[in-house]
């Protein structure tokens, strides 16, 4: 290990961090709102990040060589999918067990995980599949620091979309409305709102996220693996509990953390260390501050 | 035809009965108000016309429509609202948020020519309006609670024991407003403890027994009876408990 490597693996963490908090953001929001830790989360991530695959593959057939307009496409379309896909499992896994005691919806939402996991790996062959070079490969260089345009790249369009989520959420009828339903859904309905729409929207947003995230990864890193969903999962909901989970800024602030702490791990320990590493962040926040850094709220009763 | 029509409505929690056939009417206009003691059914009857619980038989119109089991958000669009038990403001969120909260069903113009109107009925509320409706006291929550339902510009306004744990000089103030309310033309559907002050307000009256209407009539009919005398008048009368 040395020192010199400190400010690129801060780079480095700040990148994937901010992708993090990206997928964070759907945990922290629905859990928010309905106190549910929705681990479906993490495979609606991989969802999203092969649907990109398929979309750059069927814009490059349609001959679209645009890459940015490409990528555009491939955010909007992945996420509006996999959005759909979130009101699906809303619909059939925590809807039902609205009433149920809290375990069952935590439960049939790990189910939904490993069934939409196992799905990605059988349609896939549990083959690893190829994003295309979106932008130029040629890093940009600054003293110590290289950064490929599609590190900064990512690291902008996360920031920019939970920065969006943020505004959404406090300024708009539909996020006060949110925020309205996370306080007391019966004092919300009283307003007219109609609170299972609502609910059902923060999963759909949730996932669309998620998707972007998933997206944004394949074009940094790209490579998609069918099990890109545990890790990915994992991380995020670390970041979600990290910023403290059911607060938006929180996603971004425990996403960039897990980012940049994991990336630090890699400098004094082998990769294979990297799930260890962030089990080992996500028990020590909840040992000793399970509000997370911006949470006031208490963590999960189940 | 009344406004409000209640025929035989019955409540449930799993296998506890906790409203047993209750009937009753709001005519446009009327205060009415519902006594009984504690665990009669009260709040129970409320929830179930506001649409947060389904009435498990029974019938309910409202202006003449069949809303028997519609949900809340769909009741408060069509002027039904309720001022809940305890309050129940959005405490993390501005007294502001919450106004506009209550002004959901409207449009934002409507909503902020509403919303000077109350803080017209509640002027304590005017200079505080970025404050968290969480910091303030019970009485100034209980006004912003009452001020949240009126933005909706609910044609019935029910209220579930709105002087519940207040001072004796906010509870005035409380039965002023709603005195008011009923002064303006919105019908108002009042459950107190404090049987008096209720009394003083409504012009008719249904007491509830164990999930059942057992008496009902005016409110000087009532406040003559011998039983509501005896019952809830010895301890309700002058202190608001
Ligand atoms: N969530 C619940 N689950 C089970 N039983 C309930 C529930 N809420 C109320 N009950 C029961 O239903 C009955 C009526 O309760 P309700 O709250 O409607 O009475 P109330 O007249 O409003 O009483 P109070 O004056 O105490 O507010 C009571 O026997 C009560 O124990
Ligand atoms: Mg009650």
């Amino acid at each position: 290990m040395s020192l010199a490597e400190l400010p690129q693996q801060i780079v480095n963490g700040l990148v994937v961090g901010s992708l993090y908090g990206l997928i964070a953001l759907g945990y922290t929001m629905v859990y928010g709102i309905v106190r549910l830790i929705n681990f479906a989360q993490g495979a609606l991530y991989e969802v999203g990040a092969y649907l990109g695959v398929v979309i750059f593959s069927v814009l490059a057939d349609a001959g679209l060589r645009n890459p940015v307009l490409g990528l555009v496409v491939a955010i909007v379309v992945a996420s509006a999918l996999t959005g759909a896909l979130a009101l699906v499992v809303e619909r059939v896994a925590y809807r039902p067990l609205r009433h149920a005691p809290p375990l069952a919806p935590l439960v049939t939402s790990l189910a939904t995980f490993f069934l939409l996991m196992s799905i990605v790996q059988v349609v896939t062959g549990a083959q690893p599949l190829n994003y295309p070079q979106v932008l130029a490969v040629t890093p940009w260089t600054l003293g110590p620091i290289t950064l490929a345009p599609t590190a900064a790249l990512i690291a902008v369009v996360a920031i920019v979309l939970m920065v969006a989520m943020h505004l959404f959420v406090q300024r708009t009828r539909t996020g006060k409305a949110m925020r309205a339903i996370a306080v007391n859904r019966d004092a919300a309905a009283l307003m007219g709102i109609n609170t299972t729409r609502v609910v059902a929207l923060t999963f759909a947003l949730g996932g669309a996220m998620a998707a972007a995230g998933g997206v944004l990864f394949g074009v940094n890193y790209g490579t998609v693996t069918y099990n890109m969903g545990e890790f990915g999962g994992l991380v995020a909901f670390t970041a979600a509990v990290l910023g403290g989970i059911g607060n938006v800024p929180g996603a971004l602030v425990g996403g960039l953390t897990v980012g940049v702490l994991s990336s630090f791990a890699t400098m004094v320990l082998p990769n294979q260390w990297q799930e260890a590493v962030v089990f080992g962040i996500l028990i020590v926040v909840l040992a000793f501050r399970p509000q997370g850094i911006l949470g006031e709220r208490v963590a999960e009763r189940a | 035809m009344s406004l409000l029509e209640v025929r035989d409505l019955t409540v449930r929690y799993g296998a506890v009965q906790a409203v047993n056939g209750v009937s009753l009417e709001v005519e446009a206009g009327e205060c009415v108000t519902v006594l009984g003691a504690n665990g009669a059914g009260k709040t129970s009857t409320l929830k179930a016309l506001a649409g947060l619980m389904r009435p498990a038989a029974g019938e309910v119109l409202f202006d003449g429509r069949a809303v028997t089991g519609h949900p809340a958000h769909r009741l408060a669009r069509m002027g039904v609202t309720l001022v809940p038990e305890g309050r129940q403001v959005f405490g993390p969120l501005t007294i502001r948020e919450n106004l506009e909260l209550g002004g959901f069903v409207q449009t934002a113009d409507h909503t902020r020519r509403t919303l000077e109107q109350v803080l017209g009925v509640f002027p304590q509320l005017a200079p505080r309006l970025d404050s968290l409706a969480g910091n303030l006291s019970g009485g100034e929550q209980q006004m912003l609670a009452v001020g949240r339902a009126l933005m909706s510009q609910p044609r019935l306004l029910m209220l579930d024991e709105p002087s519940l744990g207040l001072a004796p000089l906010v509870t005035g103030r409380i039965f002023e407003v709603v005195s008011e309310i009923a002064a303006s033309g919105i019908a108002v559907l009042l459950v107190e403890q404090n049987v008096h002050r209720a009394l003083q307000i409504a012009q008719r009256g249904y007491v509830l027994e164990l999930g059942r209407v057992v008496l009902q009539g005016s409110s000087t009919a009532l406040l003559a009876d011998d039983h509501v005398r005896l019952a809830y008048l010895g301890h309700g009368m002058g202190e608001g408990e």
